[in-house]
């Protein structure tokens, strides 16, 4: 690593592009996966710093801040809480996941129980606890999946206040779930 | 890019003119150069015929240098300033060198352990980054001479393992040997493009990589052009030697001989014998077929060494299993069973052996893909990828590489924990940024020391980087907010910065690389390298910034022909001036007029290459849209 390098790197596109419309796709929280994924494919193709290997080291380094860029999107995109929060970022809707941490008693009651249930699946001996992470494991991509059809239901058709509280509150959930699923 | 036309205003350019760029491995034990001519791929050979370099270095007290065969041969009896396996210190510090038991004299910053290695020769101290520059220069030179024309630049291979020290160390030694680096490609990547999987085959590949010294198992998924390495492991100290080793000591045993009772030169003749004849099995006619020669001793004995496949297959089968648990170990780590493989790519020369052929193929359940000579195959791969970036496309074949980052980076925060900032497997280049704040009342600095690993406390991951934010206004605890960005390019190299945000103070960054050679260091050995060399480099030097300067104009003058409407008519006027002052100072032989010029027009271009980029972006979804969304 080289100090001299060490310019801040700038991630920019010209104002008012989305993630969204940098790959052509309509504002609303249901992706269409190929889609995304050829755009950003045809995307990189025009600007990933390969394609200008032979340019001036200016020409490169905006090939880089592109390139750097439309892969940060594709990430942002490609992840369904993450294409959650931003989304709602751009209707002004912050999910204060660090700042704000309060849910509501039923839920949060749910997440102790499921956190007492991983406890006790470690305990377990081979081969029961491989079958009880597996268990945990399908319960929470089955609640991340009906949290995502909500969602769709709420932002992909012109979401009031009322979609759009109910959203951020739904995707401060699905974080919880997460990274309970992260953790197991 | 459009191919390069040299030609000045009013000449006649040459059809099809051949950017030359070439690739190559720089392997632990030797090193390759390849080149694609007349549209294949091919290893380039030194003027005796031989293909493989050998990757060792000798350093006399006169301050010459021997590279290659002949230092290898004076490797025994002159081991200590005689540089071999070099590739295991890039990047390295001088604990990492005693830790790797390292026999060379070394020397490296005692106090605080973070600069470079040293090894210490009689033609005086050399690091990691000289000693491979040393080897680069042979086979750009190699390169050279076989194509008959200067390259612009080069793919240069590494391990998928290898962390941002070892990949900064290799490309500033290429930077060193005059190499202009294309790219940095991991060697299981550039194995699967020698094998033409980039293009269209989705799916996991296993690269079987079993060299002289070394074995490396990547596991790699190829999904929509992108190439991720899924889980890489390996054995440092498994490789072919270790199957000659148990050849030669299996003989000592069978004649009553104890290893200590050889002197060195027996020992390596031994060894030298045991090679030849394990070279010879691949031809036998079956597996009982023996294979004999006799082995003359100092004191003129001359006992019979023998071996057949079979027994072969015997005394060499506990390598054969450390490399499937090995093998089972990364297939455990990626969380994939066997049948999901979908290929396996053999690599290195001693995958050649016929038992270990087999036992990836029984292990794998499968036949591998061996028809590329697996000595060369990487080099060839890297050649393949330096032959587009360098803007030849054969027959509209294209494709691009994206990469991911190998190793997670992260911060160290309170406690000695590591805090990840990009994990591993992000699709590279990548920017990410993070704040910090400060815990004490008035704190005026803040160490920042960045990290490269899995694991979660920072002493077991590496240290890549320290660095002091100073300056930082008087503010209560916590009150200030530093933004620490890290941006890592397509060669997997990372940059860091810093920023105290609140009180818009841009506060000093001072980055220290780990095991690294500062900026300063490369200017000084570049520069060094040009006194010592004299005219011939200064030469070399302005013919470079000459091809460079009008490669520049060349490509301005196409982007004119294209977007000059993205330039007010102001704009246009001074770059056209600039261009053909630029075309002006490029016939004439004057290194510093030139650099200027370069200087210059490239800072002059600069907001159009921006809008020129912006525009490229826009429009690559538009005609597309209809049939795709």
């Amino acid at each position: 690593m080289n100090p001299s390098r060490s310019e801040a790197p700038k991630v920019m596109g010209p104002t008012g592009q989305t993630d969204f419309s940098l790959f052509g796709l309509p504002e609303q929280f249901s992706v269409d996966e190929s889609a995304l994924d050829a755009a950003w494919k045809r995307l990189q193709s025009v600007a990933h710093p390969d394609r200008f290997s032979a340019s001036s080291d200016f020409q490169r380094r905006v090939a880089l801040q592109w390139s750097t860029r439309i892969n940060e999107a594709h990430q942002v995109l490609k992840d369904p809480v993450q294409r959650a929060t931003y989304l709602l970022s751009l209707y002004g809707r912050s999910i204060e996941a660090e700042s704000n941490t309060s849910m509501p008693v039923d839920f949060l009651s749910e997440q102790m129980a499921l956190r007492e249930a991983l406890d006790a699946a470690r305990e377990r001996p081979e081969p029961h606890r491989g079958e009880a992470l597996a268990e945990l494991r399908a319960h929470c991509d089955r609640a991340l999946k009906k949290g995502f059809g909500r969602l769709g239901e709420l932002l992909d058709a012109h979401p009031d206040d009322d979609a759009l509280d109910r959203a951020v509150e739904e995707v401060r959930a699905l974080m919880f779930i997460d990274r309970f699923r992260d953790e197991i | 890019m459009a191919l390069l036309q040299i030609a000045e205003p009013g000449e006649s350019t040459v059809p099809h003119q051949r950017r030359l760029a070439v690739g190559i491995d720089l392997g632990t034990t030797h090193s390759l150069v390849a080149a694609v001519r007349s549209g294949l791929p091919e290893v380039l050979p030194a003027a005796d015929g031989s293909k493989l370099l050998p990757s060792v270095v000798r350093y006399r007290s006169d301050g010459s240098k021997e590279v290659g065969e002949a230092a290898l041969l004076a490797a025994a009896q002159d081991p200590l300033n005689t540089v071999v396996s070099v590739k295991r210190l890039m990047g390295r510090g001088r604990m990492d060198a005693l830790r790797q038991r390292s026999p060379y004299r070394l020397a490296g910053d005692e106090q605080d352990g973070t600069s470079m290695v040293r090894i210490l020769t009689e033609g005086g101290a050399v690091s990691p980054v000289e000693v491979s520059a040393d080897i680069l220069r042979v086979l750009r030179d190699r390169a050279e001479a076989t194509l008959g024309d200067e390259l612009v630049g080069a793919v240069i291979t590494v391990p998928a393992y290898f962390d941002d020290a070892q990949r900064q160390a290799t490309k500033d030694a290429a930077t060193l040997a005059g190499l202009h680096v294309l790219r940095l490609l991991n060697e299981p990547t550039a194995a699967a493009i020698a094998y033409g999987l980039e293009s269209g085959a989705e799916g996991v590949y296993v690269v079987f990589d079993l060299g002289g010294g070394t074995f490396d198992v990547s596991i790699l998924r190829l999904s929509k052009g992108v190439f991720e390495v899924v889980a890489t492991g390996g054995d440092a100290e498994l490789g072919g030697d270790d199957f000659d080793a148990t050849l030669a000591d299996h003989w000592l045993r069978s004649w009553g001989l104890d290893r200590d009772a050889l002197s060195s030169s027996e020992w390596r003749s031994l060894l030298r014998l045991a090679r030849r004849l394990k070279e010879s099995l691949c031809e036998s006619v079956n597996d009982q077929t023996l294979v004999s020669q006799e082995w003359m001793r100092d004191d003129g004995s001359r006992p019979l060494a023998l071996t057949s496949r079979q027994a072969f297959k015997e005394l060499t089968e506990p390598l054969v299993e450390r490399a499937l648990s090995v093998c089972a170990g990364v297939l455990h780590d990626a969380g994939l069973n066997r049948d999901q493989i979908q290929g396996v790519v053999l690599v290195g020369g001693s995958t050649r052996l016929l038992n270990v052929r087999e036992a990836a193929q029984n292990f794998f359940g499968q036949e591998p893909l061996a028809h590329i000579n697996p000595d060369e195959v990487v080099a060839v791969g890297a050649a393949l990828q330096a032959h587009l970036l360098a803007g030849n496309r054969p027959g509209g074949e294209d494709w691009l590489l994206l990469d991911v980052l190998p190793l997670s980076l992260g911060l160290e925060t309170m406690g000695g924990l590591a805090e990840k900032v990009i994990p591993r497997n992000t699709p590279i280049p990548v920017a990410r940024a993070q704040e910090f704040t400060t815990f004490k009342e008035g704190q005026a600095a803040m160490a920042i020391h960045v990290v490269q690993g899995e694991r979660e406390v920072v002493s077991e991951c590496r240290s890549l980087a320290r660095f002091e934010l100073r300056g930082i206004p008087p503010m209560a605890a916590g009150a200030a907010r530093i933004r620490v960005s890290f941006q890592v390019d397509a060669d997997g190299l990372l940059s860091v910065s810093a920023q105290e945000k609140t009180s818009g103070v841009s506060a000093h960054v001072e980055v220290k690389p780990s095991y690294g050679l500062g900026d300063g260091e490369i200017a000084q050995m570049l520069e060094d390298a040009m006194t010592h060399a004299g005219s011939d480099m200064k030469a070399r030097a302005l013919r470079e910034h000459q091809v460079e300067l009008r490669q520049l104009i060349e490509s301005l003058s196409e982007a004119l022909a294209a977007d000059a409407d993205l330039l007010s008519h102001s704009e246009r006027v001074e770059l056209e001036a600039a261009m053909s002052a630029g075309r002006q100072v490029c016939g004439g032989g004057h290194l510093d007029a030139i650099k200027n010029a370069l200087d210059g027009l490239g800072r002059l271009s600069g907001p159009f290459a921006e809008r020129r980029m912006n525009r490229a972006v826009s429009q690559a979804l538009k005609g597309k849209s209809i049939q795709t969304f």
